[in-house]
């Protein structure tokens, strides 16, 4: 992060001296002005202290430019910017037990809808309005991929100033784009396309920027160099970022706009108000510092490695795996992640490149992982007339804090559970994708639903969120029964959709057949087994209200065990058709 | 130096004399099976097969049972490699085979699934590898076995009929067991219903033993098969056949 106020105080800055040779001569006194050809020095309104605009080639005490952009409606309401026609669309959110509106779309605020409202008079000023819960930390989240991309594509210093504001710091920056005009409509154009209804201020100070891009006469203002002074006067005194408190205290006493509020004097102001006011005026005005605080884009890691002469075999392939994999490993314990895809690059005299990608079921930085994962599929890289160029691109990487260095201990004493971590990756390399699974269990009486395939990793048993005091399920001091029951009959093999059966000779309403054709032969049941009636989910599948299956298990003669069921119990009509259906095997 | 301390290990327990050896073999349980076994057990560090007697569901999934009561009585995590994703998860919990303790995976034929099999057993982490194949040669099933070797985890190969009806146990093959299960009708009871499933269990080949054929009662809830006690009451009556049986299995 560039402190860019706070360097100039502690060492004076050559270019700051023209600015104080009026005012304080006895700090620049030792330091000989400075100056560059075509530009001289500009005197803002407060000779000796003035703000100040330098283009291109520093940054001076201050931040030169900065430009805030207002997303006035953020990430909820977005879709309906991008669609004229789009209905009224708020967000709600609930403060002190009042339900506000928290943000509104266009349509909305043509309507007179304004965040802070009650919920409750929005809904009566608009029929039919479309309400979504607040989302703050999603809002902030979505700006601070906005103040990335940014940082990323437009400007090295971007900082977010609120939760619906960014800073732009534009020095040396503007002319790459064709001027200060031309960067605003750019700016806007795109962020327009990406749904944000926006506006925007450039002035020679944040503080002055962030006013203007409030409460500015226009949705982008442009504060000629060194006029933001003026251009702020006429705006009311709440556009310099103060406490709610003082702007109403202000109000009170009679001071409208921030013209009134400089002109007062700053001893009585300070005593009255405490620094915090006046702190604020001055970073509007420039007289006061306003370091800013940049996003800093994350970086994607790599290892790259040229060769002088193209290699062509394998044994050197898979020796420089092993290197770059070693150096991947390296950059990822640096930056704190954990790899779950990576991809080989590989490029080839001819510019077909070779491409390998391994996912990882876990997050890892194991270099002897990486690589025998890359070693396995080594016969799929052609190398042609030789590879000039490998490299290893992380493609997705989480979090992974250092690990303990005690798998290897563990495993040799016998204690704890095998990792299979290593196993699964490979697997699911070796089976492009077609990742293994494991099946967990499911609170569902229904056969086909009561079994769910979770991916092999997920921990095998969640525990339920913690019950409130006052909880009536506390009251119950047994456990939780296992979701399958280890004594009702479940066949071992499932069909995956039950085939009917014909020619079923069984007596209603509960007996079981005694006799059935399934798949072209006929069976004699010897002996049976039940039913055990299972009812349609409801809160599922409204068509299931009335559903009903009677399972039975049978025997033939000769020993085969299946499991068969009824739709309908046999004695309402709407609970099934009566037709029997062969649903799995047993053992 | 894991060898090192499993040694050392060893001989502390030997000094200690709880009696616990770490056994190379995981028995039955019964001693009808575990006595003419071998190794009386199932060795750990090898392949053995299964089929079904007969090319239907029915002894298709009886000799899934089998197997599932196996790998319930294993240390570890289980890998099934499947072809068709019809095994039914509460069916095999009710064998003891938990569902948090299996990994499935999906193959696309018989060479993948091979593939998938053999990089599970040299994984050295599982308890027990399960495989579905419609055929399997010499040379795949010595990899399998190979590949088992010097470690504990227990290759179990469950051998599908092919189209043209031929024995699927009757290829040459490495494994040390080949077993051939077929349904039974179940246990007798003296109401309505249907007892604990019963199999004719018939050991085909193995290696440093005699084959034989009994009958046994299905895993229950531990993955434990079972010889059919001599009832009380005494068999159903009509039921000449059953009594026959296990009088021979028991006698």
């Amino acid at each position: 992060m560039r402190e860019m106020g706070r360097r100039s105080e502690a060492a004076p800055h050559p270019f700051r001296a023209q600015f104080l040779e009026k005012g304080r001569s006895d700090e620049a006194g030792a330091v000989p002005p400075v100056r560059t050809s075509g530009e001289g020095q500009r005197e803002g309104p407060y000779p000796g202290e003035g703000a100040f605009f330098l283009t291109g080639r520093m940054s001076g005490g201050i931040v030169g430019r900065a430009c805030a952009e207002d997303a006035r409606a953020p990430s909820d309401a977005r879709r309906a910017v991008r669609r004229p026609a789009e209905p009224p669309l708020v967000t709600a959110h609930r403060v002190d037990g009042r339900d506000l509106v928290h943000a509104a779309n266009e349509a909305a605020w043509a309507l007179g809808i304004a965040p802070g409202m009650w919920l409750t008079q929005a809904r009566v000023m608009a029929a039919g309005l479309h309400i979504l819960p607040a989302d703050p930390e999603g809002d902030r989240a979505a700006l601070h991929d906005l103040a990335v991309a940014l940082a990323r594509r437009w400007a090295p210093t971007v900082a977010v100033s609120d939760d619906t504001g960014l800073f732009v710091d534009l020095t040396g920056v503007a002319h790459l784009h064709g001027g200060e005009e031309a960067f605003a409509e750019r700016l806007l154009r795109l962020l327009a396309r990406l749904g944000y209804a926006a506006r925007l201020a450039v002035a020679d100070t944040a503080g002055a920027a962030w006013a203007l891009a409030r409460r500015g006469p226009a949705p982008v203002v442009i504060a000629p160099p060194a006029r933001h002074v003026d251009a702020i006067e006429p705006l009311p005194v709440a556009a310099l970022r103060l406490e709610e408190a003082h702007v109403r205290l202000l109000d009170r006493l009679g001071v409208g706009t921030v013209a009134e509020l400089i002109r007062l004097p700053r001893k009585p102001l300070m005593r009255r108000f405490g620094g915090a006011l006046v702190r604020r005026l001055d970073q509007a005005t420039g007289r006061a510092p306003e370091p800013l605080e940049p996003v800093v884009p994350p970086l994607a890691v790599s290892a790259v490695q040229r060769f002088a002469e193209p290699i062509a075999t394998p044994e050197p392939i898979g020796r420089w795996m092993d290197i770059l994999c070693a150096r991947l490993a390296r950059s990822l314990a640096e930056a704190g992640l954990g790899a779950r895809a990576v991809l080989l690059v590989a490029e080839r005299i001819d510019r077909r490149d070779q491409r390998l990608r391994i996912g990882l079921a876990r997050p890892s930085r194991d270099p002897a992982h990486l690589s025998r994962l890359f070693r396995r599929r080594i016969e799929e890289v052609e190398p042609g007339f030789g590879i000039e160029a490998m490299t290893l691109h992380v493609l997705r990487a989480d979090p992974l804090a250092p690990e303990a260095i005690g798998g290897a201990l563990d495993e040799a004493l016998g204690d704890g559970t095998p990792d299979l971590a290593p196993l699964i990756d490979a697997l699911a390399n070796r089976l492009h994708g077609r990742a293994p699974w494991r099946v967990e269990p499911v609170e569902s009486d229904v056969p086909e639903r009561s079994a769910a395939r979770v991916p092999a990793l997920a921990p095998p048993d969640r525990r339920p969120p913690a019950l409130g005091a006052d909880d009536v399920r506390r009251l119950a001091a047994a456990e939780d029964d296992h979701p399958w029951h280890p004594r009702w009959p479940r066949p071992v093999r499932l069909l995956p959709r039950p085939e009917p059966v014909e020619h079923v000779l069984a007596e209603l309403p509960d007996h079981p057949p005694k006799r059935f054709t399934w798949r072209g032969r006929s069976y004699r049941v010897v002996r049976a087994d039940g039913p055990e009636r299972i009812g349609g989910e409801w809160w599922r599948r409204p068509a299931e209200r009335d559903a009903v299956r009677d399972y039975f298990s049978v025997e033939d003669e000769e020993g085969r065990r299946f499991w068969l069921f009824r739709r309908g119990d046999g004695v309402r009509a709407e609970t099934g058709d009566l037709s029997w259906h062969l649903h799995g095997t047993f053992g | 130096m894991s060898q090192t301390l499993a040694e050392l290990r060893e001989t502390l327990r030997r000094i200690e004399g709880d009696g616990y050896q770490r056994r190379p073999s995981l028995p039955f349980g019964v001693s009808a099976i575990d006595g003419k076994l071998a190794n009386g057990g199932l060795r750990l560090d090898a392949l053995h097969e299964v089929a079904g007697a007969r090319p239907c569901l029915g002894d298709d999934a009886s000799a899934t049972l089998f197997i599932a009561g196996i790998a319930a009585r294993a240390w570890g995590p289980v890998l099934w490699v499947v072809k068709r994703r019809d095994l039914f998860a509460p069916g095999l919990y009710q064998a003891g085979l938990a569902p948090h303790r299996v990994l499935y995976a999906e193959a696309r034929d018989d060479a993948e699934l091979l593939a998938i099999m053999e990089e599970g057993l040299r994984h050295r982490g599982l308890g027990a590898v399960i495989g579905e194949v419609k055929r399997a040669g010499l040379a795949a099933t010595r990899r399998l076995q190979l590949a088992a070797e010097g470690g504990r985890t227990i290759a179990l190969l469950l051998k599908g009929h092919a189209r043209d009806g031929a024995d699927p146990l009757g290829q040459p093959s490495a494994a040390l067991t080949r077993w051939r299960v077929k349904s039974a009708p179940s246990a007798p009871l003296s109401f309505e219903g249907v007892g604990r499933a019963r199999w004719r269990l018939e050991l085909v080949r193995q290696k440093g033993g005699e084959p034989f054929e009994m009958l046994v009662e299905a895993p229950d809830e531990t993955g434990r098969i079972a010889v059919p006690a001599r009832l009380a009451a005494g068999p159903a009556p009509g039921r000449g056949a059953d009594a026959e049986d296990v009088a021979r299995a028991t006698g």
